[in-house]
């Protein structure tokens, strides 16, 4: 078997070769990915079933649609993409071509997660191929289905040559990470991302991370309130609370809470039925020990449970949970939970709401719900995140025309679509200078004068808008 | 001390007086008015630091600058406002766009070698883009990061924009400060410091840094013309510029024929003794110039190499038949020496430049179209100028900056503001049309799989941006027709 500093040695290689760039390699290998997902739905399905016990209706809307979605945004794109683009000129350079060349960085290095083991890896790997790099796979070990999967299938849809899969745990990460890439792709965690970072440093690699927090979801105002519990529910408890951008805790005032609370007794019952264990559309915790620490997190919790709060660790089962009455201080606000409890703190005013999510890390999205335009806007004016939705939850991602990334400690780059491109690229400023006109190059060079000095300013002085000069020139 | 400096300006920024777009245009406003009155006090600081000639200020540093604010300020309507992005069906009634937001207080280490381009041009970005900023010029400029601490307060909003003076030790103090950007001019090793303090906190960098930019000098070409425009480019601010072209590549045939036209030019620009042109620098200081000295070492002097230590001064020169093992190939020269080393043609050179570090420019010269599409496309850099040098650089719409070894971001004009503000994707929904999202909800049934999917899908969008619109406008015609044909029916 090879090491890891051979598959790496050997995907070096290919990319100096320059098979990666004409744009036909590019388009057969996003195709092949498409055949990959078309040929393997099944096995997808039991995957992810084995790993989260993923409901199919799941895995295919957050796994497979997603990925397809974007490969084919890719394929419709890619020519247009890889086009350079030309630029406006100052006088001085009127008769020269600027244009900026999108460019590959060479060989990219993706380290995907356990909560969309699939999606968090392959949708990444579109815009490395797109933009013509070579690149490992480093899926997550904790979701083992998945990873054994994504092991056995990428070598045979996409070139070995140019596309590998490097599994492990912590330890073959590490040094997976003492190797040089042209680029690095994490999704995870802050405290291992602070890792890479430091790994990253030592040779000047360039990082996207797409990490996490707690994502605020402010209810206030008039609202639909049916509506409004509806989509709250499924956006938290899809996955079984397990996203990225699963709303964390609601923000509202007591009122809207209690006229809240039915409905989102309703929209649960009308999921999952009664007893939500007997659901075939609710998933399970990933292993024994995340289960532990949301069990634990429960019971640590001074906040009064009103819906589920059950569990079962033999088959990793948390009853989607609401709990209210929890403060600031409590245990569930001082981590992000990452589970199917969903926490509701009361507040006063909107300023008190807003102040709350301000005195906290930027989180990778922030929600707001309400019926009154004027509260949307004051939250996304007065506030930060990676991403914004109002009145939903988690479907902004959904968007490939949207980059998708944090901010602060939520993250930093983005992807999805034509960003998943320009992430894995350099844009390289090119400018064709003309021989002609050596006179005019006259007023740069030495022995420097004042006349000289003033034509040159004039000359370089940056385009205004509107400004439709004949030059000189 | 850089604690208070750093959490003050937090709590500043938090008021939110830096997000009126009226403020922030103020304030380029003011920054503009500080380089143009100011102009003789900040050409006399660096007449001091580096000998600089008033033209070579205003050519190299202060047009720039102006350049970029105005751009700015006459721009930045358009760079702020929220950016529409294409929808999927499920999104066809909503509002989406990019809104760009200010990351809150950045960090800007500026450099010696052009001491107020490189703080000033990102400041106007970091200005433009809603941030509050902490700017540390470099020490080695010293009489620049004095006049600099000096200035700054007096035009602009001093409780918003701070200079921190110092040596190794304070910009050690600053960087184990949060800050949400850091922006780095300088050399490749302590850009890796600069990211590792910035891992801790996970700041996001742009890092400009530098590397040995290769000049190819294609046999086919105007070598005259060529020699000039390197010339030029070579020994502006005595070499000691990032993109400056570190060494020639080019055939032994040609060899001669450039030292010749580098020598014509050479008397052009400085007369026969350099040393008492006005246009001339220095090097910094004398670590510098013995760093510099000591890479002449082994090399066949063709042009120059005279010095002075007490007025850190070194000739133009030029060395030939350099070979890639020399010392002066192993590191970046950042001054006045110009190796040649030669290549039996195109292939031979491009292997060279690919077997060393990504640099932060590439240049070309030759009037053969093929040799510039296979250098530009079997190599890589930050940027590149084809037939000049440096020139690239003076396009503010070109995206500047490094990759690999040359560093990561870009800035100039526009990309400045995008580097340093935060893309915020927004989906404005309404409550309406629910009915629709019955397909996304569990249970599940094969007919709401199918809905969801179909909603979901971008594969219609994708191939015309009126699409949706094409549907939606189709469904109406056919609502209206059959209203048509209702009335009609009545009426008759």
């Amino acid at each position: 078997m090879e090491s890891q500093k051979q598959v790496l040695e050997r995907l070096r290689a290919a990319f100096r070769s320059g098979v990666t760039l004409p744009v036909h390699f590019r388009l057969t290998q996003l195709e092949a990915m498409m055949s990959l997902f078309e040929d393997n739905e099944n096995q997808i399905l039991e995957a992810l079933h084995e790993d989260l016990a993923k409901p199919k209706f799941e895995t295919v809307l957050s796994e497979i649609e997603i990925v397809v979605n974007d490969i084919c945004y890719a394929i419709s794109n890619l020519q247009t993409w890889m086009q350079p683009t030309y630029v406006g000129t100052n006088l001085a350079t009127k008769l020269d071509d600027c244009f900026v060349r999108s460019e590959p960085l060479g060989v990219v290095l993706i380290i995907g997660a356990w909560n969309y083991p699939l999606h968090l890896i392959l949708l990444p790997l579109i815009g490395a191929i797109a933009a013509g790099n070579c690149a490992i796979l480093k899926p997550s070990e904790i979701s083992r289905a998945t990873e054994k999967l994504l092991a056995e299938l990428i070598p045979k849809y996409l070139s070995q040559e140019c596309y590998a899969v490097v599994c492990g745990g912590a330890e073959e990460t590490k040094t997976l990470l003492e190797n040089r890439f042209d680029h690095i792709f994490y999704t995870g965690s802050q405290s291992v991302a602070r890792c890479i970072l430091l790994a990253a440093a030592v040779h000047l690699t360039p990082v996207t991370l797409e990490l996490g927090g707690k994502c605020p979801c402010l209810i206030y105002g008039r609202l639909d309130m049916k509506a409004a519990a509806k989509r709250l529910v499924w956006a938290k408890f899809f996955n079984t609370g397990q996203s990225c951008v699963a709303p964390d805790y609601v923000l509202c005032t007591t009122e809207t809470r209690d006229a809240l609370l039915p409905f989102i007794k309703e929209a649960l019952e009308s999921f999952y039925g009664s007893d939500p264990q007997q659901s075939p559309d609710l998933g399970r915790i990933v292993t024994d020990r995340h289960w532990d620490r949301l069990v634990e997190l429960l019971k640590k919790s001074e906040g009064k449970i009103v819906i589920g709060g059950e569990s079962d660790k033999k088959t990793k089962y948390i009853a989607p949970t609401v709990i209210v009455d929890v403060i600031e201080s409590d245990a569930l606000m001082q981590e992000e939970i990452f589970g199917p409890i969903l926490p509701i703190l009361t507040i006063k005013s909107l300023d008190e709401a807003i102040n709350f999510v301000n005195e906290r890390e930027k989180p990778l999205a922030l929600y707001a719900f309400s019926d009154e335009s004027q509260v949307v806007t004051t939250v996304l004016e007065r506030t930060s995140s990676g991403g914004f939705c109002s009145n939903d939850g988690i479907v902004h991602m959904s968007l490939p025309g949207l980059p998708f990334g944090g901010v602060g400690a939520s993250g930093m780059g983005n992807y999805h679509g034509r960003w998943g491109f320009e992430t894995f690229s350099h844009k390289r400023g090119c400018m064709m200078r003309s021989w002609l006109l050596e006179c005019v190059n006259v007023l740069r060079y030495p022995p420097y004068n004042e006349s000289n000095l003033s034509w040159l300013r004039w000359a370089t002085t940056a385009k205004k808008k509107g400004w439709a000069a004949c030059s000189v020139m | 001390m850089e604690k208070q400096v750093a959490d003050g300006l937090r709590e500043v920024f938090q008021s939110g007086r830096s997000r009126p777009l009226q403020y922030r245009k103020q304030q380029l406003r003011a920054l503009l008015r500080l380089i143009t009155e100011r102009q003789e006090d900040i050409e006399q600081a660096l007449k001091q630091d580096l000998n600089r000639n008033t033209y070579n200020t205003s050519l190299f540093e202060l047009i720039s600058i102006e350049n970029d604010i105005k751009l700015a300020e006459s721009e930045l309507g358009d760079w702020a406002a929220p950016r529409p992005v294409k929808k999927n069906l499920n999104s066809a009634l909503d509002d989406v766009y990019i809104k760009p937001e200010p990351l809150g207080v950045v960090l800007i280490i500026g450099t010696w070698n052009y001491p107020w381009a490189m703080i000033l041009q990102p400041l106007v970005g970091a200005i433009a883009a809603g941030n509050a900023a902490v700017l540390k010029p470099s020490e080695l400029s010293e009489h620049s990061a004095r006049l600099m601490k000096e200035l700054l307060p007096l035009y602009l909003d001093k409780e918003m924009y701070q200079v921190v003076t110092g040596g190794v030790a304070e910009t050690q103090e600053l960087l184990k400060q949060r800050f949400d950007h850091i922006f780095y001019t300088g050399s490749s090793t302590v850009g890796k410091l600069v990211m590792e303090a910035a891992a801790h906190h996970l700041t996001p960098v742009t890092l400009e840094l530098g590397g040995k930019s290769p000049c190819y000098i294609d046999k086919n070409c105007d070598i005259a013309v060529a020699c000039r425009r390197i010339t030029w480019g070579k020994f502006a601010n005595c070499g000691q510029t990032c993109i400056a072209p570190d060494y020639i590549l080019c055939e032994p045939s040609i060899q001669d024929r450039i030292v010749e036209e580098i020598q014509k030019t050479l008397l052009e620009f400085y007369q026969k003794d350099p040393k008492s042109s006005p246009d001339y620098c220095r090097i910094i200081n004398t670590r510098h110039f013995d760093r510099v000295l000591a890479l002449m070492n082994e090399c066949t002097i063709a042009l120059g190499g005279e010095s002075d230590r007490s007025q850190c001064f070194i000739a133009p020169t030029v060395l030939k038949d350099v070979l890639p093992h020399f010392k002066i190939m192993q590191e970046e020269i950042f001054g006045p020496l110009l190796p040649i080393v030669t290549v039996n043609g195109l292939n031979e050179a491009i292997h060279f430049i690919n077997a060393r570090e990504k640099p932060l420019a590439l240049y070309v010269f030759s009037s053969d179209k093929t040799v510039i599409k296979r250098m530009l496309t079997e190599t890589s850099s930050g940027g590149v100028t084809v037939n000049d040098v440096l020139m690239h650089y003076t396009v503010d719409s070109l995206p500047f900056g490094g990759v690999g070894n040359s560093g990561m971001g870009r800035y100039h004009g526009r990309h400045t503001f995008d580097q340093l503000s935060h893309h915020r994707a927004c989906l404005i929904k309404s409550f309406a049309m629910e009915g629709l999202n019955d397909a996304r909800y569990p249970p599940l049934t094969a007919a709401r799989l199918r809905k969801a999917k179909f909603f979901m899908q971008h594969r219609m969008c994708s191939c015309s941006g009126i699409c949706v619109w094409a549907i939606i406008a189709t469904l109406l015609a056919i609502g209206l027709l059959v209203a048509l044909i209702v009335v009609l029916t009545v009426l008759i």
